[in-house]
This record gives C-alpha cells, sequence and structure tokens, in this order.
C-alpha cells in the first residue's frame, strides 16, 4: 500500500474537514443568537430588536454559504477518498448521512429561504418559526453527523457479517444514542455556541471602540455574553464527559492529550507542560516533559472517577500486562496484532470453505473470526508503533482547548460584569480584548477537533479498521492534485467572505440609535 | 418470508433514490437559470431579476444532491464505495462546479467580494453548464456501464485490502468518450435550460424577460428534444445489463430496457405520463398566448420521466451500475444494499419524507406568492443577491 496515498487522503479529508469547521461553528452560535433577538422583537414589538436580528442574519448569510458548500465535498469524500471504509461500514454510517438529508438539511435550506426574503410576505410568527427551524434543522444536521463521527470513535451497535464482508447495524438506538455521541454532539454544538457568543461580542466591541451604535452594540453584547456565559459552563461540563468517554473507550488517546508514557494510580492532569522533543518513542528512556505544571491526582478522578485509580500510558497500552477494570489483564499491541492476523485469515479461510460448500470448516472458521473481531483492524498494522498517535499535536491542541476554554469563560464574565456596572461602553481595553478575542474561539474549535481526530490515529473505525485499509484505489497524485486544488479554493474563497463580513461590519445594521453618550 | 422482505425493501430503495434523482433533474433548472444569465438578462436589473428567481431555490437543488448521495450511502453503499473512490475525476469536477455555486449568489453582489461581481456569475454560469452535464454524463453509465472491477476477497490482503479497483487511470473521464453518455448529458443540459425558461416565465414579472424567454424556449426544446430522443431510441433499442434472477448471473440481453418497459407497465405509464408532461408544458407556454403554467406540467413531467427511467435501470432482474471490465461484478439492488435492518430503519425515516415534500411545498408558495419585480430588487432594504 502507498503510504503517499493515505497520508494525501489523510490530509485532503483533513483540509476539508478544518475549512467546514471555520463556518459551522459559527452558523450554529449566531443562528440561536439571531433567533432570541428575533423572539425578543416578536415579543415586544420593539423595531430595534428586528434591525438587530438582520443584521446579524446578513453576517450569518455569508459565512453559512461556505459552510454549506465545505460540507458538500465532506460528504462525498468519504466515498471518494475512504471508498473501502465506505463499504465496510456504509450499512453503519451511511444511515445517519441519510437522515441528516432527509431530516436536517430539507429543513434548513427549506426555512432558511423564508427567513431571508419572507419578511414581508410570511406573518411574523411564521417568519420567527422559520428563523428557530433554521438554526434547529442546521443542529439536527450537526447532531447526525456527530452520531457517525462517534460511531467511528466507539463502534457499537453492530455486527461483522463475513458472507457480506462488512459490518452490519443491528442496533440503531446503540448507534444514535451512544453515550460517547451524546457528548460529542452536546460538546461540539455548545462550542458553536461559545464561537457565536464571542463573534457577536466582538464584533459590537467593535461598534463600541468606533462609537457606532452603541445601543445596537450593548443590546447584541448582553444577548451575546449571557447566551455565551451558560454556554461555555455547559462547554466545560460536556468536555468532562467527553474527556471521560475518551478515557473508557480510547485509552491511547487520553495517553497521547496527556503526554503520558508510562501510566500510574493518581495519576496528575498536566496544566501546562511544554513536551520532551528527544521523546519519540513510546518505550524510551528520555523524560516526556521538559517542564510541567501537574495538578496531583486529576487525571485519575477526571478519567475513572477515583482519585488513587490507574491511568495507564502509551508503554502500557502497547506492552499490555497491567490489571483491567475487569480483572483481566491487558492486552500487549503485538497479541492484538496477532489476534487481528488471526481474524483476517479466518474470514479468507470461511469464505473458501463457503464456496466449496463445506459447512463444517465455514462453522469452524466463523467461530474463529468472532472470537478474534474486536481486535480485526489489528491484522493490517505492521508494528505496535503505528499505534501511537501523534503526540505533540494531539498534546498542545488538547491544552490550547482547554486554556482558551476557561479563558472564553472568563471573557464572559468579565463582559457580564462590566455591563451590569455600565462600564463596558468606556472600557476600550475590553473592546480590544474581546475582538481579538475572536480568532482565539476558532481556534480552540479547531484544537477540539485535532485532538478528536488526530488523536485517534491510525484508526478510522477504533480498533475495526485503520486508515491504511481504508482508502481508495488511486494515484497518490491525484489526491495530492485535488488536495492543492480544494486548498487554493476553499483559502480564495475564505478571504472573500472575511472581506465580505468585514465589508458589512464596516458599513453596519440599519439602526438610527446612536443616542448613548459616550464618557 | 425474510427474502421477499428483503427484497421489497431493495425495491422500495431504489424506487427512493430514483425519485430523489427525478428531483434533483427537476431541480436542475437552477443550474438551467444560471447558464442562461447573459442570454436572458441583458441589462443589471435583469441579470438581478434572473439571480434572485434562482437564487431562492438553489439551496433545494443542493440539499437534494447531497440527501441523494446520503440516500445512496445509506440504501446502496457498495455504489458509493464503487462509483465515487473510481470515477474520482468526474465526481471532483461535479462537486467542484457545485462548490462555486454555494457561494456565488451570496457573495457575487457583495462588496468586497475579492473576485468581483462578474467572476462569481462566470461561476454561476459554469456550474450551470457543468453540473447538468456532468451529472447526465454519470447517470448515463447506470445504462452504458463503467469501468471497474469489485472483489470482497481483497479485504483479506493485507498489503492491498480495497474492494473497489477502477480499471482506467483515467478515474470515470473515460465516460465522455462515449457518444451516448454525452448525448444525455446534454439532453439533461438543455432540459435545465428549458425548465428554467418556463420557471422565468412564472416567477418573473417582467415583460422583457418574459419575451426573450418564450423566444428561447423553442430553441432550447427543439436541442432537448433532438437529444432526448436520439438517447431513447439507443436505450430502447441497445442490449442492456440483465441479471438471472436465481444465479445472480449478469449477462447481456438485446432491448433489456424496451423489455423492461414493456414488463412493468406502471413504470411505462409512469414514463409516459412524465414525458407528455414535458411536452404538454413547453407547447401550452410556445403555443398558448401568456401562458405562464408551463413550469406546473413539466416540472412534475420531469420528476416521474427520470424516475421511471431510472427505475428501469434497476429493476426487473437488471443491474443498474454494470461493469464494462469484468460483466460480473456489475452491481445490482441486490448485491450492493444495506442489510435488511438497516433498509428498515430507512425504511422508518423515509415516512418522513411527504411532510418534508407538505413543507417544502408551503415555503415555496409563500416565497413565490409574489412573482420577482423591479419594485422588490430596486428595494434597498429587502434581501436581495
Amino acid at each position: 500500500m502507498d503510504t503517499a496515498l493515505i497520508d494525501w487522503s489523510r490530509a485532503q479529508f483533513a483540509l476539508t474537514a478544518m475549512y467546514h469547521w471555520l463556518f459551522v461553528p459559527l452558523t450554529l452560535g449566531l443562528g440561536i443568537i439571531q433567533a432570541i433577538m428575533e423572539t425578543l422583537y416578536v415579543k415586544t414589538g420593539e423595531a430595534h430588536w428586528k434591525n438587530t436580528a438582520q443584521f446579524w442574519m446578513k453576517l450569518f448569510g455569508i459565512n453559512f454559504a461556505i459552510g454549506v458548500a465545505t460540507g458538500l465535498i465532506l460528504e462525498f469524500e468519504f466515498g471518494t477518498n475512504w471508498s473501502n471504509y465506505s463499504w465496510f461500514v456504509g450499512d453503519i454510517f451511511g444511515a445517519p448521512l441519510a437522515i441528516e438529508g432527509i431530516v436536517a438539511f430539507f429543513m434548513e435550506a427549506t426555512f432558511i429561504a423564508i427567513m431571508y426574503f419572507g419578511w414581508e410576505k410570511v406573518s411574523k410568527r411564521a417568519h420567527l418559526a422559520s428563523t428557530w427551524l433554521t438554526i434547529i434543522g442546521a443542529t439536527l444536521s450537526a447532531l447526525w453527523i456527530l452520531i457517525a463521527n462517534s460511531w467511528m470513535q466507539y463502534p457499537a451497535g453492530m455486527h461483522f457479517n463475513p458472507d457480506s464482508v462488512r459490518n452490519e447495524m443491528m442496533d440503531f438506538w446503540a448507534v444514535a444514542l451512544s453515550p460517547v455521541a451524546m457528548n460529542k454532539f452536546c460538546h461540539t454544538v455548545l462550542s458553536g455556541w461559545v464561537t457565536g457568543a464571542t463573534f457577536v461580542i466582538g464584533v459590537s466591541c467593535w461598534y463600541l471602540l468606533k462609537k457606532r451604535h452603541t445601543d445596537f452594540a450593548l443590546r447584541s453584547i448582553r444577548v451575546g455574553a449571557v447566551f455565551g456565559l451558560v454556554a461555555s459552563v455547559l462547554l466545560l461540563w460536556t468536555g468532562d464527559g467527553s474527556a471521560y468517554q475518551v478515557a473508557q473507550k480510547q485509552p491511547l488517546k487520553l495517553a497521547a492529550m496527556e503526554g503520558l508514557y508510562e501510566g500510574t494510580e493518581g495519576a496528575g492532569l498536566v496544566g501546562v507542560g511544554v513536551l520532551n522533543p528527544n521523546r519519540t518513542s513510546y518505550d524510551g528512556t528520555e523524560e516526556p516533559f521538559l517542564f510541567k505544571i501537574e495538578i496531583p491526582k486529576m487525571l485519575s478522578l477526571l478519567a475513572e472517577r477515583e482519585s488513587d485509580a490507574f491511568v495507564p500510558g502509551m508503554k502500557d497500552l502497547v506492552e499490555g500486562g497491567y490489571t483491567l477494570k475487569d480483572g483481566s489483564t491487558a492486552l500487549s499491541a503485538e497479541e492484538k496484532i496477532a489476534k487481528g492476523r488471526i481474524a483476517i485469515q479466518a474470514l479468507a479461510d470461511y469464505r473458501k470453505a463457503k464456496e466449496a460448500n463445506d459447512e463444517a470448516s465455514m462453522l469452524l472458521h466463523r467461530t474463529t473470526l468472532d472470537a478474534n473481531f474486536p481486535y480485526f483492524g489489528y491484522g493490517y498494522l505492521k508494528s505496535a508503533d503505528e499505534l501511537i498517535p501523534p503526540v505533540g499535536m494531539t498534546f498542545y491542541a488538547f491544552h490550547f482547548m482547554v486554556i482558551l476554554g476557561g479563558y472564553l469563560i472568563l471573557l464572559f464574565v468579565a463582559t457580564l460584569l462590566l455591563l451590569r456596572g455600565q462600564k463596558l461602553v468606556g472600557q476600550k481595553w475590553m473592546h480590544y480584548v474581546a475582538l481579538w478575542s475572536i480568532p482565539l474561539a476558532y481556534i480552540a474549535g479547531q484544537a477540539g477537533w485535532i485532538v478528536a481526530e488526530v488523536g485517534r490515529q491510525p484508526w478510522a473505525i477504533q480498533d475495526i479498521l485503520p486508515t491504511v485499509a481504508s482508502v481508495s484505489r488511486l494515484e497518490a497524485s491525484a489526491v495530492q492534485t485535488t488536495f492543492f486544488l480544494f486548498l487554493c479554493l476553499f483559502t480564495v474563497l475564505l478571504i472573500a467572505e472575511i472581506r465580505i463580513l468585514l465589508k458589512a461590519i464596516q458599513q453596519g445594521p440599519e439602526t438610527n440609535d446612536e443616542s448613548l453618550t459616550i464618557k | 418470508m425474510e427474502n421477499s422482505d428483503y427484497l421489497f425493501l431493495q425495491q422500495y430503495w431504489w424506487f427512493l433514490v430514483s425519485l430523489l434523482g427525478g428531483l434533483l433533474v427537476f431541480l436542475l433548472f437552477v443550474q438551467g437559470g444560471q447558464s442562461l444569465l447573459f442570454q436572458i438578462g441583458k441589462t443589471e436589473m435583469q441579470q438581478k431579476m434572473l439571480l434572485n428567481s434562482t437564487g431562492r431555490k438553489w439551496e433545494f437543488t443542493f440539499t437534494t444532491l447531497v440527501t441523494f448521495g446520503g440516500a445512496f450511502f445509506a440504501s446502496f453503499p457498495l455504489f458509493y464505495s464503487t462509483s465515487f473512490g473510481g470515477a474520482y475525476w468526474v465526481w471532483m469536477l461535479i462537486l467542484l462546479c457545485f462548490v462555486l455555486q454555494a457561494v456565488s449568489y451570496e457573495y457575487q453582489a457583495k462588496k468586497g467580494n475579492l473576485l468581483g461581481k462578474r467572476t462569481y456569475q462566470v461561476f454561476l454560469i459554469i456550474n450551470g453548464i457543468a453540473g447538468p452535464l456532468l451529472l447526465g454524463t454519470a447517470v448515463a453509465t447506470f445504462f452504458t456501464g463503467a469501468e471497474f472491477v469489485v472483489n470482497k476477497e481483497h479485504l483479506t490482503d493485507l498489503s492491498m485490502p480495497i474492494i473497489s479497483q477502477w480499471a482506467t487511470p483515467w478515474h470515470g473521464l473515460e465516460a465522455v468518450t462515449n457518444i451516448w453518455n454525452l448525448m444525455l448529458g446534454v439532453a439533461v443540459l438543455c432540459l435545465a435550460r428549458v425548465l428554467a425558461l418556463l420557471y422565468f416565465i412564472n416567477n418573473i414579472n417582467d415583460a422583457e424577460i418574459d419575451a426573450r424567454c418564450r423566444r428561447h424556449l423553442k430553441k432550447e426544446s427543439s436541442a432537448f428534444l433532438i437529444f432526448f430522443l436520439l438517447f431513447l431510441f439507443y436505450l430502447l433499442l441497445t442490449e442492456g445489463f440483465a441479471v438471472d434472477p436465481i444465479t445472480q448471473e449478469v449477462y447481456m440481453e438485446p432491448q433489456k430496457y424496451l423489455h423492461n418497459l414493456l414488463e412493468m407497465p406502471w413504470v411505462l405509464g409512469m414514463f409516459l405520463v412524465g414525458v407528455v408532461g414535458v411536452l404538454f408544458g413547453i407547447g401550452k407556454t410556445l403555443f398558448q398566448k401568456g401562458c405562464r403554467q408551463g413550469i406546473w406540467f413539466a416540472g412534475p413531467g420531469t420528476v416521474l420521466t427520470v424516475t421511471s427511467l431510472l427505475l428501469c435501470a434497476g429493476l426487473n432482474h437488471t443491474a443498474y451500475y454494470p461493469s464494462l471490465a469484468d460483466l460480473q461484478s456489475s452491481l445490482t439492488i441486490q448485491n450492493s444494499s444495506s442489510s435488511l435492518f438497516t433498509l428498515e430503519v430507512m425504511s422508518y425515516v423515509s415516512i418522513l419524507i411527504p411532510f418534508v415534500i407538505a413543507y417544502i411545498f408551503f415555503a415555496w408558495r409563500a416565497i413565490d406568492i409574489r412573482g420577482i419585480n423591479r419594485t422588490e430588487m430596486g428595494d434597498e432594504h429587502t434581501h436581495a443577491y
């Protein structure tokens, strides 16, 4: 297998996903905020709420279009670049995607037209319903795609069928309502809400800085800050839930997130740290960190809900031999690879026996296959080293995400306190801080996805299918070409989007309320 | 009993995929309208009216394309895996030209759009021409075949565990070397333009645009009829990819698609009603002065015609995605579908489809209740493209 093909396929998918996630969070967050504003307009009848909602809708529309464009590519790339994956798990993975189209996309696409073009054509309440249905559609879309993504991290509710040579769904609700999926959905959508709130506060503070549209800005900040604070506190809670699920289902990812090479009881959580670049192997002898500040026992508490619990490190997970929670002894990676190869060989033997119509052999090989199937994907790996995800990228992305998440909570609290004391208008430093917090919210979101996706390498489906066995059989040069094509196209469109947004922000809302005196 | 349930669900999902295909081709009127931007719109105001007419519908086409892909993935994953991963360049070109569309409506008239208004309008024209042409050409391979091999045993080959393989280095581009594929591609493009003209006549209150659309309708309809009828005659007379219901062996059968229509009278009926609907919509608009309802006949007619052709490709023991490289690798609704359980689950979800269609209908009516006019386009406070 051409490793260049795998690397370029990964790069192209990562590129598309990262660009897509530049636009989706704002859609999710701003969508709710503008719906709240329009609700206030309908409830109070005050026209300034309508103007406020309409301004944010204008920005929403600019951002929405490019999110749709990148989302289209992402869905089809499962087929174009990961064709083997599409067959091997398409029976399960395809369903959420189809449901997303039928249930969510059409709702979004239908009601967004009324949201933009229906102000004079439908009643106030029908318009408000359309605005809410647009964002509900967008959120449902997130739900189904995140269910699909979570299933890749924690494959549940399925079995392998050697006759069709694929995994087949057995329990829809186990797929749709898995704890990984629920946590991931809440955490991801809330991160979008936080991005939306930060965007609204940041842009509004720019108006305060420029002493323009002050009433509009304060109204927007009030909604944005309350919404952002609620969302960010919930984000913290769901983040804990997500990390707990990672600890249970993907312990190697957790170990990479924390730079934990050797497991220990009462493991501490690294608050801040610098990894030792000389430590390149899971079984190296170098110190893992050049510097770190650790919160004692916190990792054990968060990962296992017990402050003295054992948290395995990368070395333990590769070499095995430690005691699992059920009392059994953990297998080493080599043992798992051997079992994986037994499963793959049993599948080959089963197919041959079936062709020969040898039922006794079929039963025998089927039994061997079933017993070893949990390690099926390991059979495609050449060595245990391949199991270790890129530690540096995962570690730093995780810590950036957590630190920025904490910072954004402080931002919302500070904004609300200044707002309450009617001091926000005069605090220029705060306007700059809020404005420059916008990119930080985006960085936090991107970092979160890097943790989720880079941290789970080499797996396309955890334990079942590595990326090496998931790709389409293409020339690496073909994928390389489309990678650069998308890179150029998305970059140009991103620059265009940012410029249009900036122009629209400079132009400002259509409000006449410049009434507040600047002190 | 289980087998008959399974077959029923496979056929049901092939019907739904075919219906989505029919709806997609109808909604390509948006692309058709884009391709006519400078031919029908001679002034900036007229171009704005045209863009706002189709611009309020582009997301339906886009969403239908995505749902078509999603439904295919869920119900016939082997097609998704084989065609998308194999005919790489064709699908990538289709995706690229739809990406251009997604941003162009929103960005073209906005200040600071980097590339200038005219560039985005050219993007819309590229999508308007290439979208229908490529989709039509790709769909034609359902009848003419494609160059792939499927071998599930490869999954146990540790050095190359990929089950689907494309047999040419062109990865789908070779489809354009088949004249009949191109013929259907051009027919779909012409149909999209015909539907767009009918939609403009219905949706835009402007005498100049109306007159110009009617003039163009004659030419576009003639071109559509020529290419469509040529492809249709070829389809009915050519040999098709039949499947032995007992052994599942694929073999060539003379006039297979003609036999399919004759052996499935309800599909034939649907096809004839559809064709008559399209022709009636065109004819009524051309020959009845002031008629603006053509799209109401031609639109549903298109859905019925395309749906019935796709049904013809997959039902009645036919391989819907034939392999030219290895006949026995051809995909049928039996050998490429999801499991019984998944199809059942998805069928419960499909109960929602009538509700979706109903709210789309009401929303569409709400938006189109007053046609596009110069007053609305001139109002700076109205959201417009």
